[in-house]
């Protein structure tokens, strides 16, 4: 099998960010709340990319920074892909009031803008980690219910998912052994632009203050930290909007790899 | 060259390339160097299954492959002139002016956003052939010839607005329009219905022997082929096997491929006495949700445990409809269906697993009926679990068990689908309704979907497991081949009722209501000449028309 460059790309940005993620702790030369230097330096060789706004290391933020991003990124697509594609899938299978109360359920939920529940949610309850993940969970399965409900209706009228009832099959069999394998292909490509867009929703809410509390730290809280330093000249806010920019680059690099090898298994033809 | 030669293709070779699943995709050879003449107003009918390769060879006579597809060697001259190799102006002039193409599904080939007069002369009007008013008397005149109501009008409705046969006949008269020297039919009547299929047939003949055009009629029945086509080349994986008049290939077949394919469908089967019936359907009336229109009428049929009941009638008849209805799909709204002396619950949730077991159905498209994510052992060892509950090698065994009987042999269970060919995936099927033990087995047009010699071997697996494991059959078809070859009792139907219902020997003799007597007498023969008899034949207009 020949992976195309722009793929091979992704892959190695979005290896090398999974592994900064996780071995952050041994990674990072210094603590996330350490300040070690002085306020706005420059890069050297002690501070590679310099400090921020109190004087901390900005490598050792942006690496503990890209854990908590993809962290929390991460789990909130894990969570709004099983319930989306689960209520999706059941409500193509099961049809009737199920369908058509799930389908207008979300229908509610996506007419107002899911910043604007997350940001009055978020008001209302303190926003610890728990607390993100699931409000950002919960709005972005809105968005894998439709796509989920769209696949498996159109797989839900097969014929061999009409044998399966005939033969009397419950609806988890039907869901799990039916549906799902024929339904996987598009459901992980979507998992990759998912994923960014938590990405970028993380980043916004703690660019508005809302996202990570200190101590902790991701990207969106270092943009809104050292936003003063782009009067200045300073470099220091352009670091972690790179940091955004580059691993949605990547993923989608891998997620468009992944839909198109998909579509040409359906008889495409093969890139 | 001759001067009435129109085309001649020498050592014609095509090849593609195909995308098979989880491989690299590699060059496959369709057509092998086959050599072809036609002379000017003459007709040439391509024969053989799919994959022979009748389909490319008609295309290449424009010069045309289908995606992926290239005419890689050989010659072919139209008109005296080389175009295998021309470039793409010459090719743009020449198709639609000199050769024009008529394909199987209408439905799919016409714009539904334009009036039907508009594409029919949409050619003659973009190579200048004609100016419009010409080019619509010419239409308006092939609509009269090729039998179509309202000539004059029919062009100003839309492609959903006629019937199928209809609309075939509508793509004959784009096709000769222009005027061309060639048209190539490509199967123009197998997607339509026994009845209608003889009014297009009759409509193509004589248009094609009024308008002195030569034709390429490719069609996988030689028996339709055999009432246009003045000479027939046999096809098979590419090469050719046969040519030769119509009526030495008919009558006396030299290769022993074609002498299968003339008689096919010898089948012969010893009609089964009465006996008390397994299933009992009584006054069953069913309509769809939400419409206020019965789809099935006050049906009343039997069927003895072991016997076979068919099922026949065109698209819309209700065939269908019937099986949904006795397997739970549609609940009827009145009537009641007795099986095994209890009765079934008129919708699915109301079977007991007892219920489920013992009716199992198989799907014309056997494509579609089966998991493509699944094993072979998956797909048969599923209702052994679930039914029975075995589980591990005993359930392995007893797949291998049920391949044995399907005639597959070893090595079968660790495929998936889209490795099995048409006829293996349809035995899969037959294997998955087996495994189940049932005593009824619902076949749904089971063999309409494969060429006639793998559709024999089925019909014959089919024949031995009945007489082996004593189940019933409910055979839904539209070819009343089949129903000879297999059935003990036959239901006609006609709109949503039973209109004559039986012995087979009873059915199929005279005398006939008007429906049977047509949908009898549609069925095409090996005959030259049988077309014109038919024709004159008929008491009552098809269904189509």
């Amino acid at each position: 099998m020949r992976i195309p460059i722009s793929a091979l790309i992704g892959l190695t940005l979005t290896g090398m960010f999974l592994f900064v993620a996780i071995f952050a702790q041994w990674l990072a030369p210094y603590a996330v709340g350490d300040s070690s230097g002085a306020q706005w330096e420059g890069m050297s060789a002690t501070h590679w990319l310099g400090t921020d706004t109190i004087g901390r290391d900005i490598l050792s933020r942006l690496i503990f920074g890209a854990q908590i991003t993809i962290f929390v990124a991460l789990a909130s697509s894990i969570l709004s892909f099983s319930l989306g594609a689960f209520l999706g899938f059941t409500a193509a299978v099961q049809g009737g009031w199920i369908d058509q109360g799930l389908s207008r359920l979300v229908d509610l939920v996506m007419a107002v803008p899911s910043l604007i529940i997350a940001l009055v949610v978020l008001t209302i309850m303190s926003p610890n980690l728990i607390v993100l993940i699931l409000i950002m969970g919960l709005l972005d399965s809105t968005r894998v219910f439709r796509l989920s409900r769209a696949v498996a209706a159109d797989i839900a009228v097969m014929d061999y998912v009409e044998a399966a009832r005939l033969r009397g099959e419950k609806g988890t069999w039907v869901i799990f052994r039916e549906i799902l394998p024929n339904a996987l292909s598009p459901l992980v490509a979507e998992f990759g632009l998912r994923f960014i867009f938590a990405v970028l929703f993380i980043s916004t809410l703690s660019f508005l203050g809302l996202g990570i509390q200190p101590p902790l730290t991701d990207w969106g809280g270092m943009l809104q930290e050292n936003k003063i330093g782009i009067t200045q000249g300073k470099s220091a806010a352009l670091l972690p909007a790179f940091a955004i920019l580059s691993l949605a680059i990547s993923v989608n690099l891998v997620a468009d790899w992944i839909l198109t090898r998909t579509s040409s298994l359906k008889g495409g033809r093969g890139g | 060259m001759a001067d009435d030669t129109l085309l001649a293709m020498k050592g014609l070779v095509i090849e593609a390339t195909s995308y098979p699943p989880g491989e690299p995709p590699k060059n496959v050879t369709l057509v092998h160097g086959v050599d072809l003449t036609l002379k000017r107003g003459k007709v040439l009918g391509l024969i053989g299954e799919s994959g022979a390769g009748k389909s490319t060879i008609g295309l290449s006579a424009m010069s045309f492959g289908r995606g992926g597809v290239r005419l890689t060697g050989g010659t072919i001259h139209l008109n005296g002139r080389e175009i295998r190799l021309a470039d793409a102006k010459a090719l743009r002039s020449l198709r639609g002016r000199e050769v024009t193409y008529v394909s199987q599904s209408a439905i799919a080939s016409f714009n539904p956003a334009k009036q039907i007069m508009e594409q029919v002369i949409e050619t003659s009007l973009s190579h200048g052939l004609m100016q419009k008013p010409e080019a619509e008397a010419r239409a308006r005149a092939l609509f009269r010839k090729l039998g179509l109501p309202n000539p004059d009008t029919i062009g100003s409705r839309y492609p959903h607005q006629v019937s199928g046969g209809q609309l075939q006949r509508c793509m004959t008269a784009m096709a000769l329009c222009p005027k061309p020297d060639l048209v190539i039919f490509d199967e123009p009547t197998t997607a339509l219905d026994v009845t209608t299929q003889i009014d297009v047939l009759a409509a193509i003949k004589e248009a094609i022997r009024d308008t002195q055009v030569a034709a390429l009629y490719i069609t996988h029945d030689l028996a339709v082929v055999a009432q246009v086509a003045d000479e027939i080349m046999v096809l098979r994986h590419g090469r050719m096997v046969e040519l030769g008049e119509t009526g030495q290939i008919i009558t006396a077949p030299r290769e022993d491929y074609t002498k299968a394919l003339v008689s096919v469908r010898g089948i012969e089967h010893q009609e089964k006495p009465p006996s008390a019936p397994i299933l009992q359907v009584q006054n069953v009336t069913a309509r769809y949700r939400g419409t206020n229109f019965d789809v099935l009428k006050n049906i009343s049929v039997e069927l003895p445990p072991g016997q076979t009941l068919a099922v026949v009638g065109e698209s819309g008849s209700g065939k269908s409809t019937l099986a949904r209805a006795i397997t739970g799909l549609l609940p009827p709204t009145s009537g009641r269906m007795v099986f095994n002396g209890r009765t079934l619950s008129p919708n699915l949730a109301g079977r007991t697993k007892d219920d489920l077991r013992e009716i199992q159905m198989i799907y014309q498209m056997a494509d579609t009926a089966m998991n493509p994510r699944q094993t072979v052992g998956t797909i048969i060892g599923r209702p052994l679990e679930f039914y029975f509950g075995l589980k591990g090698a005993e359930r392995d065994r007893r797949v291998q068990d049920l391949l044995d009987h399907i005639e597959m042999g070893k090595g079968f269970a660790d495929r998936y689908p889209a490795e099995l060919s048409g006829g293996q995936k349809q035995r899969v099927c037959i294997a998955r309704a087996l495994a189940a033990n049932p005593k009824l087995i619902i076949c749904d047009e089971v063999t309409s979907a494969l060429d006639p010699l793998v559709a024999d071997g089925i019909l014959k697996l089919l024949l031995n497991l009945q007489a082996e494991a004593n189940v019933a059959y409910l055979f839904i078809t539209h070819d009343l081949a089949t129903v000879r070859a297999i059935s003990d009792k036959i239901a006609v139907m006609f709109k949503g009722a039973v209109v004559r219902y039986g012995q087979k020997s009873d059915v199929l003799e005279p005398p006939f209501d008007d429906y049977t007597d047509l949908l009898l007498s549609s069925v095409p023969e090996m005959e030259v000449g049988w077309l014109e008899k038919v024709i004159a034949h008929r008491k009552m207009e098809s269904a189509g028309n």
